[in-house]
């Protein structure tokens, strides 16, 4: 017995992909025949652009407006939205993600809020809406975007680093819990990543990565990609650390 | 729209998806508990979907936890959906 392959017209669902990680998953899945949403909150330009990169190439992608941060019924919206659009929500990217740092000590209830808000109350709530099409379907693919930061320590990341903590511990029991039904959930842990997030981090970082460089979007995507295909079908709850060896 | 809400048609989509999730059509009684039935609560949080995707029913998770037969299930969606 063997999981089933992926279902016509499965559509991918990239949150906060108008740059950077995002973009590169959202592109690298419509390489490998997923249609997909291109969320966005407020960047309309990037996620146009990154639907026309895809549709050059030629996928198949719409740009999806919508602040996953927001209670109020945005995950819903999305899914539903989608779906009439595309076809069913058969992968769910949770990549929105923000940072607000300052050491714990001068930390304002607001930034830490905002973080775990976006960072990681929105992958659940995603994730919970994500099941209806997913197990419907006894197919299905979660791949919450987590960081190295979380299980190691990062000075003046306290909100940041419980948040993603946070999406690794529910991605393993969420994994557990509709494992039977086809539907993986697995986190992918970037490290230093060349993105604007990571523009302002010092070279004197890399000393810290033994591969002695940041890595690109596209190796995040490459792996986000493996982790949607056929062939992950028997990886779930699973973390891949994908940061030129800084975790081992 | 939603489906009529009668007891035999409730039973129906009940019968129907417990078949999904593995039970033997003739083993499904409304006496049945969903133990003996080996339903658990993933095959639960299912039938919830399906039954608020045909009836507009919304059953949340602490309606579930006391539903203990398929007799229990049935009587709550007619009822909830009165």
């Amino acid at each position: 017995m063997s999981q089933k392959p992926r279902p016509d017209n499965a559509t991918a669902l990239v949150t906060g992909a108008s740059k950077g990680i995002g973009a590169a998953v959202a592109i690298a899945l419509a390489a490998d025949g997923w249609n997909v949403g291109v969320n966005y909150r407020s960047d309309k330009e990037g996620a146009e652009k990154t639907v026309k990169a895809i549709e050059e190439a030629g996928g198949k992608a719409v740009a999806i407006e919508g602040d996953v941060s927001d209670a109020n019924g945005v995950a819903n919206d999305l899914f539903t939205k989608l779906e009439a659009e595309l076809g069913p929500v058969l992968a769910l990217v949770n990549n929105a993600g923000i940072t607000a740092d300052g050491l714990a000590i001068q930390l304002e209830d607001e930034q830490w809020d905002k973080v775990i808000d976006t960072n990681l109350t929105a992958a659940f709530r995603m994730t919970r809406r994500a099941m209806r099409p997913m197990i419907k379907a006894r197919f299905g693919r979660v791949i919450n975007i987590a960081s190295v930061v979380g299980p190691r320590a990062n000075a003046g990341q306290a909100n940041y680093a419980a948040a993603k903590a946070g999406l690794i511990g529910m991605t393993k029991t969420v994994a557990t819990e509709v494992a039977k039904r086809g539907v993986t959930v697995n986190a992918v842990a970037p490290g230093f990543i060349a993105t604007a997030m990571t523009e302002d981090i010092p070279d004197a970082v890399m000393e810290a990565v033994p591969a002695k460089r940041p890595g690109t979007p596209e190796e995040v995507a490459a792996a986000v990609r493996f982790l949607a295909s056929d062939d992950a079908g028997y990886v779930t709850g699973s973390t891949l650390f994908v940061d030129g060896g800084m975790s081992a | 729209m939603p489906e009529t809400v009668t007891p035999e048609a409730v039973e129906t989509t009940v019968r129907d998806a417990l078949v999904q999730f593995g039970p033997e059509a003739d083993d499904i009684k409304l006496e049945s508990t969903f133990e003996e039935l080996d339903v658990d609560s993933l095959d639960l949080a299912e039938l919830s979907q399906i039954i608020e995707d045909e009836y507009g029913v919304k059953l949340k998770g602490e309606d579930v936890g006391k539903i203990k037969t398929v007799g229990d299930a049935v009587d709550l969606v007619v009822q909830r959906a009165g």
